[in-house]
């Protein structure tokens, strides 16, 4: 008997650690915006590649 | 045969925003634009090797209609950097701009990579949802009002208030969501733990159910007291105003529930209802989640200061100074520039100036100013900058009072009875009856059971399937009004608008559109046509715009001393001819005309060649509505003179009203007496001029063809080219009403299910853990699909039109 209270302690403690880690998610942020970072990630990065030029850039 | 086909396309859409080019096209690097504006953008994105831009989203750029190069130089005062600023040091700055331009991936490409085009930027961020830009830049290398200036060079003008506003993450929708995401936690873990004893557990296994038992109630504890606080709380306010809403009831079966389950588990009576509970929060949380999520696209608290300039230039000491608005006094000495609102009520110390004052008045034409006479606020000032001395500061102009007159508060809100107050009012007082009629019962027959019984009633009573239907049905409703080009506030918007039998329309601008027929009466050939339309695009006046648009050759020929009177006309020398445009008085027209609409004179080496006659046209669809509305009654006001009134009488019914020559006032006052009449008045119309009346109505629309341009404050936001469908909307609208009051129905069965098994103290934890989900996925359900149903109608008019 004591192995199902033991068992459940456990999910308990995982079910909270899953819960608390949502709200880390949220409060931090990562909900804000989400529709930017699927389609940042696709973004080349030449300027790394090319240096800019015309009349603006260096 | 393939490649010709797109070749034409090409050639007919501008490459940078997609638009056709019905003015003629610029061309560049072998590809055409629109306009001007967006050749520029391109050469600025070609020039820094941007045109990656393009590759993401096809011709994703905005049309750019002007940007002036001062506008933004007021940034750099000291006052308003410190406003804007979200971060400041010597050499490190940040800010953040609403962009409402920012539409596809593209728009995020381009602003993310910013500092390829000025090495002062240090890094840009897009919130793609809110169309926020986040900027960091040094502020030795590039003034604020230059980043301002560069992001409104690519297309995307920065809209920049001063008051509140701040972007700022959206604390209610987060702290929802952490409440939902601890009620979805609870109502998990309470379900598990409440299954065995459904199953049946052994005597033997008294200690194991203990355990579940006293676990059930430490999780049910943040449910009740963090996740269903709000219910409490509007509860108890609505006590205190004694006006019973359909929280009283949801807070009395949440108390109910809790309390007896905790009664039930410490005495060892029973395992509690504590999985109903969680359940019944966690949905109910779920439904204002789907509100505010359906609220949350819809800002609609633009008001007519994000309209007004937020600087001026100032005169002191003879040196001319940008100054906050809100710094004017009486007596100082502004100087407008083209195209800007005058800021406040001032006299004009220039010769001459032209004010355009369509935002107050409606009238379209621009009204010629004299030395010495008042200019009002909010007149938007046309051609050359005028330099005008303040009157009357911004808080006390006419505009400004205008608005702030109690007419603009809407204090109809709360008069209308909504549908689900009014039914959790029933409910509430039904609920009572029911359970002080059991409970008298119970009392005589069997006392031990009293408080059991009453409290199974409040329990099975509380109305969550009842709260759910509203917010499912109208936020469904809401987005498919959204997706039909139709913006509503909120919910109770689409309960006023099934009420109305009073529709008045607005000429100017929602019976007409800017869009003008423009009708050459004389002679004139091709080439001479060509050369009309040449001097016509060098002026930026409205009548030349209209005219070149209307032309549709291009010519290419010289254009030589070019002149632009304003007021009169413009002239100038194509090809070695003298060409003259504009009123009859300027080209020497002496004979007369009958009708009073707008003219403009051509006359060719001294030869009168005819007129230009400028009709603005009504909008195609608004015939075939008028005829939808028969049977409501229908109204037209205008702020412009009668010229159109034979054009109109044609357009609305015979006994309909049509006003003219109205202000901003009587137009309020018109909507006002109808409503004395004791009718629900729909006003639709555009521009300031109409606010008061927008605002007095109970419902008011606003149209509009260009979604980034001004809308008053308004109920709602309707799209031009879909006024064809008002009438549905009007129609879909009591559909709302009729699938609202089905889905009450579908709660109240299931309550009264329900009830008949706590009436008779037959409600276990189990027949009220079923019954719960059940009502409300049937209801929300329900709701969701017959709007989606009844939505579709919508649809084949689109393709009609």
């Amino acid at each position: 008997m004591t192995i199902i209270i033991l068992l459940i302690s456990i999910s308990l403690t995982i079910a909270l650690l899953f819960l608390g880690a949502f709200l880390w998610s949220l409060r931090s942020g990562q909900y804000d915006d989400t529709y930017g970072p699927s389609v940042r990630m696709l973004f080349e990065d030449k300027s790394s590649k090319e240096s800019p030029k015309g009349k603006v850039g260096k | 045969m393939k490649s010709v086909d797109s070749s034409v396309a090409i050639a007919l859409t501008c490459y940078h925003c997609g638009q056709p080019c019905t003015e003629g096209s610029f061309e560049w690097d072998e590809k055409k634009f629109c306009c001007y504006g967006c050749k520029t953008v391109y050469e600025i994105l070609s020039e820094n090797n941007l045109c990656e831009y393009y590759s993401f989203d096809k011709n994703p750029g905005v049309q750019l209609k002007h940007v002036n190069e001062e506008a933004y130089t007021y940034l750099d005062e000291p006052a308003i950097r410190k406003k804007l600023l979200t971060f400041d040091s010597a050499s490190y700055s940040t800010v953040q701009f609403s962009i409402p331009n920012i539409h596809c991936i593209s728009c995020i490409w381009l602003l993310e990579n910013l500092q390829r085009l000025n090495r002062g930027i240090v890094k840009s961020e897009v919130n793609f949802g809110r169309k926020w830009i986040s900027l960091s830049f040094n502020p030795k290398e590039i003034l604020l009002s230059e980043v301002a200036k560069l992001i409104a060079s690519l297309g995307y003008p920065p809209q920049i208030r001063l008051e509140g506003e701040k972007p700022q993450q959206n604390l209610t929708t987060k702290k929802l969501i952490t409440r939902l995401a601890v009620a979805g936690f609870a109502f998990g873990n309470v379900m598990l733990l409440s299954f065995p004893e459904y199953l049946g557990l052994d005597r033997s296994d008294t200690q194991l159910q203990f355990v579940f038992s006293y676990l059930n109630i430490i999780l049910a504890l943040p449910v009740i007291f963090y996740s269903s606080q709000e219910y409490f709380v509007a509860a108890g306010k609505s006590f205190r105003q004694k006006q019973i809403n359909i929280d009283v009831p949801i807070a009395a079966g949440l108390a109910a529930l809790f309390l007896r389950s905790v009664y039930d588990i410490v005495t060892h009576t029973g395992p509690g209802y504590l999985d109903s509970l969680t359940g019944l929060v966690f949905f109910l949380l779920i439904g204002r989640w789907f509100q505010s999520k359906t609220y949350e696209s819809l800002a609609f608290d633009r008001d007519y200061k994000s309209y007004f300039p937020l600087a001026v230039n100032k005169l002191t000491d003879k040196e001319w100074q940008p100054v906050v608005v809100y710094e004017l006094r009486r007596g100082d000495v502004i100087r407008v520039r083209n195209m800007e609102i005058v800021p406040a009520d001032c006299i004009l110390l220039d010769h001459e100036a032209y004010i355009d004052y369509s935002f107050v008045t409606g009238e379209s034409k621009p009204v010629h100013g004299k030395s010495g006479d008042l200019i009002y606020a909010g007149g938007r000032l046309l051609g050359q900058p005028a330099t005008l001395t303040v009157e009357k500061i911004t808080t006390q102009s006419q505009l400004t009072s205008l608005w702030n007159s109690d007419a603009f508060r809407k204090q109809g809100e709360s008069k209308y009875k909504k549908i689900i107050d009014e039914a959790a009012r029933k409910f509430t007082w039904a609920v009572m009856a029911i359970a002080l009629i059991t409970g008298c019962y119970w009392y005589f027959v069997e006392p031990t059971q009293l408080w059991l019984v009453i409290t199974s009633v409040l329990m099975v009573a509380c109305p969550c399937a009842l709260a759910l239907a509203a917010p499912f049905t109208y936020g469904s409703m809401l987005r498919a009004f959204g997706n039909n080009g139709l913006y509503l506030k909120n919910a109770d918007v689409i309960e006023r608008l099934a009420t109305i039998d009073a529709v008045v329309f607005d000429k100017t601008g929602t019976v007409t559109y800017g869009a003008a027929d423009v009708k050459f009466i004389g002679d004139l050939d091709d080439q001479e046509l060509g050369w009309v339309k040449l001097l016509t695009s060098s002026s930026t006046h409205a009548l030349s715009v209209l005219i070149a648009k209307s032309i549709s050759i291009i010519p290419q020929a010289p254009v030589e001393s070019f002149k632009e009177k304003p007021g009169r006309g413009i002239e100038g020398i194509v090809s070695g001819n003298s060409v003259l445009i504009g009123s009859a008085s300027f080209v020497g027209f002496h004979g007369q005309l009958e009708d009073i609409s707008t003219k403009v004179f051509v006359s060719i080496n001294g030869q009168i060649r005819g007129y230009f006659q400028i009709l603005t046209s009504i909008r195609p669809a608004i015939s075939n509505l008028i005829k939808q509305l028969e049977g409501k009654t229908v109204a037209l006001l205008s702020g412009d003179n009668e010229a159109d009134r034979e054009r109109m009488s044609s357009l609305f019914p015979a006994d309909a009203t049509m006003l003219f020559n109205q202000t901003p006032h009587d137009k309020l006052e018109f909507i006002s007496s109808l409503q004395k009449k004791g009718m629900n008045v729909m006003m639709i119309g555009d521009g300031l001029n109409d606010s008061g009346a927008l605002q007095q109505s109970d419902v008011g629309i606003a149209i509009t063809d260009d979604t980034g341009v001004f809308t008053p404050a308004c109920d709602g936001i309707l799209k031009g080219d879909r006024i064809s469908s008002l009438y549905q909307f009007l129609k879909l609208s009591k559909s709302a009403a009729l699938i609202l009051k089905i889905g009450f129905g579908i709660s109240f069965f299931y309550n009264f299910i329900a009830l008949s098994f706590a009436v008779t103290g037959h409600l276990t934890p189990l027949t009220a853990a079923v019954l719960m989900p059940i009502s409300s996925s049937s209801v929300v359900g329900f709701s969701t699909l017959a709007v989606y149903l009844v939505a579709r109608s919508l649809h084949p008019e689109q393709i009609k039109s």
